[in-house]
């Protein structure tokens, strides 16, 4: 199953793309094990990523923690903390 | 009795008239004694900042505003409740957000008001980006322990 993932602020900029659609691998079950394998995509990525406590990340446009399942996501969004307001 | 109402949730990149909103809640009813406005703003930090780019992830920007403004018109007896975000570039002295929340009583308006900024500046999907006057990039904003802070304030024990 294809899901959508999409990059904001710095994390956007990091990664070099607003957004992308990825095929996930098996195993990778949960929102830490996806931060895990796209650390391993490469440069930017790695930049992105290397502080992974401070992504925050929502499915299906929803707030979610790390630990959260990530079967039957359609859209994936890593972010900064927030500073709107 | 008056129903609860559905907040009001706009996000965009226009400015917003602040008196066109409080009369848009209190037009043609007689209930409301207390209206509560909070305007954000651009500062321009001591003539450092030339503007604000603030990027937002469209849709669940609304949605998790929305979300907010729901737990807010449960948790007080509101009357009315609006929330306007603007995105895009924002110059110093430019609106950037508002909140306006009626009610019968000035305390409700106050505490909802106050509970809806603490929780969008920790919570809403919105980035702010610096533009610096002397034409350099200004990085992106971090955010403040003090925020996260307020934001806790208002969790209740069982949270």
């Amino acid at each position: 199953m294809t899901t959508r993932l999409i990059y904001f602020a710095w994390v956007r900029e990091r990664i070099g793309m607003p957004e992308e659609d990825v095929d996930l691998p098996a195993g990778i079950e949960t929102v830490a094990d996806l931060l895990r394998w796209l650390r391993s995509r490469g440069e930017g990525y790695e930049h992105a990523l290397q502080y992974p406590d401070v992504i925050r990340v929502a499915i299906n446009q929803e707030h979610v923690d790390h630990r959260e399942k990530i079967s039957g996501a359609r859209e994936i969004a890593l972010f900064p903390p927030m500073t709107g307001g | 009795m008056s129903a609860v109402p559905v907040p009001t949730v706009r996000i965009q990149r226009q400015d917003f008239d602040v008196a066109a909103e409080i009369a848009r809640l209190t037009q043609g009813r007689a209930d409301i004694g207390a209206v509560v406005t909070f305007c954000g703003l651009c500062r321009d930090e001591q003539g450092a900042l030339s503007a604000l780019e603030l990027e937002h992830y469209p849709g669940m920007a609304e949605a998790e505003i929305g979300r907010i403004a729901a737990e807010a018109a449960g948790r007080w007896p509101l009357q009315g409740l609006t929330v306007i975000h603007r995105h895009g570039t924002i110059a110093p002295g430019e609106n950037i957000v508002l909140v306006v929340a009626a009610s019968a009583h000035r305390q409700a308006a106050f505490e909802a008001a106050n509970f809806l900024m603490d929780y969008l500046k920790s919570r809403a999907p919105f980035w702010k980006k610096e533009h610096r006057a002397d034409g350099s990039e200004g990085g992106w904003v971090e955010t403040k322990e003090a925020d996260a802070q307020a934001a806790r304030r208002w969790q209740r024990p069982s949270e």
